[in-house]
């Protein structure tokens, strides 16, 4: 190896490290990745579960660990945190964005009480209209609720406030 | 930290993790046989968070023991767990299955707001982590008992066969442990009958509102938490099985 990667070059390497379960967003633009830490001859990162029985974070530490060997760091220490706690407010607004497109209707923004967005009507990714129904607050992953828009006729999945 | 000290919140740890756990792995049970689809999702992913929970309490615990959450959920024998038989006991019905479940969660996001303020911080960043989550469950299963008890005479008779069952149980949530007392001087968990105060302040008036009659308080069948029925070695025996087939191997 000639040189090390510069701290900068490892979070742009894990920029490129998607969510394992909504791959059209990284780790990074998720707010799962904390701290990244580059000592002598070692990285170490830190990330956050986003729901605490996640099964997805294991797979996340292997793909950040096969990024990183990919731009030549040969040792990486994975920590987890929980504090502070994982919350969908860190969720980039160019990631909300992608979520948009994706399918997933972001999360509403709410500064640490959840229970204020439980009343919130959630607007429809593909058409906007804010006549939705929830169907259920859980889907096919923990982050997922399943909502229906009466004005497309379409059902869709919303990342759930957290 | 003194010693004493280190085995009541060791103590402390497993007994919420081992509740997480059972619970958790009772309600995946349902898995593929809830009453609706919709239900089947919802009550998977409850179940999953539950033992998302148990797997932090056990890592908390490792820290102060060096035991881990694998080597505690698929290595002990029944006699060694330390869950309430509340959470043990079968399924049972869609309304026994979900009236357990509301009555954990209230229980669960009271005890995590108070656990927020523990004097131990890994506990109070669980707690932290885990109360939002479980404000989802909370408003999920209290919509459930509303409809169940406010729906036909079918349902609400089945509920109440099942608070009927399930009322000298879930007493056993609030039974202190043998060296608790430690812990609620220390601040590092709080005094279990204000969480049982609490708790009641919001059950018995929903009991009502739902149509339900609340059963005359008795006690709890046991009181030590490493008493069980037979239903958790036959849910042992399940949870068990792969794991113990070959315990070296690497997942």
């Amino acid at each position: 190896m000639n040189s090390e990667p510069s701290l900068q070059a490892i979070w742009d390497a894990l920029n490129d490290v998607p969510d394992p379960e909504i791959p059209v967003v990284s780790l990074v633009e998720m707010g799962i990745v904390r701290d990244v830490n580059l000592l002598s001859k070692r990285v170490e990162v830190t990330i956050t579960p986003t729901f605490s029985g996640c099964p997805a974070l294991k797979v996340m530490e292997n793909d950040i660990k096969i990024k990183l060997h990919e731009i030549g760091i040969e040792t990486v220490i994975i920590h987890t945190t929980l504090s502070p706690p994982w919350t969908t407010d860190w969720i980039s607004d160019e990631a909300r964005a992608k979520l948009k497109d994706f399918g997933l209707a972001p999360p509403a923004r709410h500064g640490g009480n959840i229970e204020l967005t439980f009343f919130d009507p959630v607007a429809c990714p593909y058409c906007d209209s804010t006549n939705t129904t929830i169907k259920n607050s859980f889907g096919s992953t923990l982050c997922r609720a399943i909502h229906y828009c009466n004005h497309c006729q379409q059902p869709f999945e919303q990342f759930k406030p957290l | 930290m003194k010693e004493t000290t280190k085995q009541a919140l060791a103590d402390k740890l497993l007994a919420m993790a081992d509740d997480e756990l059972i619970l958790g792995h009772r309600n995946s049970e349902w898995t593929g046989h809830a009453p609706i689809l919709e239900e089947d999702i919802a009550f998977a992913n409850i179940a999953q968070d539950e033992i998302g929970h148990a797997v932090i309490w056990m890592q908390l615990r490792e820290a102060l023991t060096g035991e881990t959450a694998d080597s505690l959920a698929f290595f002990r024998e029944a006699s060694a767990f330390r869950n309430t038989q509340f959470v043990e006991l079968p399924k049972g019905d869609w309304a026994f299955s979900m009236l357990r479940q509301y009555f954990f969660d209230v229980w669960e996001t009271i005890l995590l707001k108070r656990l927020q303020s523990s004097a131990y911080q890994p506990i109070a960043e669980a707690a932290a982590k885990m109360r939002n989550e479980e404000l989802y469950h909370l408003r999920h299963t209290t919509a459930w008992i509303k409809r169940l008890g406010l729906g036909t005479g079918e349902s609400n008779g089945r509920l109440q066969r099942a608070l009927n069952d399930l009322w000298p149980y879930v007493h056993q949530l609030f039974v202190q442990l043998p060296n608790e007392t430690i812990l609620v001087e220390e601040r590092i968990a709080p005094d279990p009958m204000t969480i049982y105060h609490q708790w009641q302040e919001i059950v018995y008036p929903f009991i009502q509102e739902v149509d339900l009659k609340r059963p005359p308080n008795k006690t709890p069948p046991t009181t030590q938490r490493k008493e069980h029925t037979h239903h958790l070695t036959t849910l042992l025996a399940e949870m068990q099985e792969v794991a113990r087939l070959d315990p070296k191997a690497e997942w």
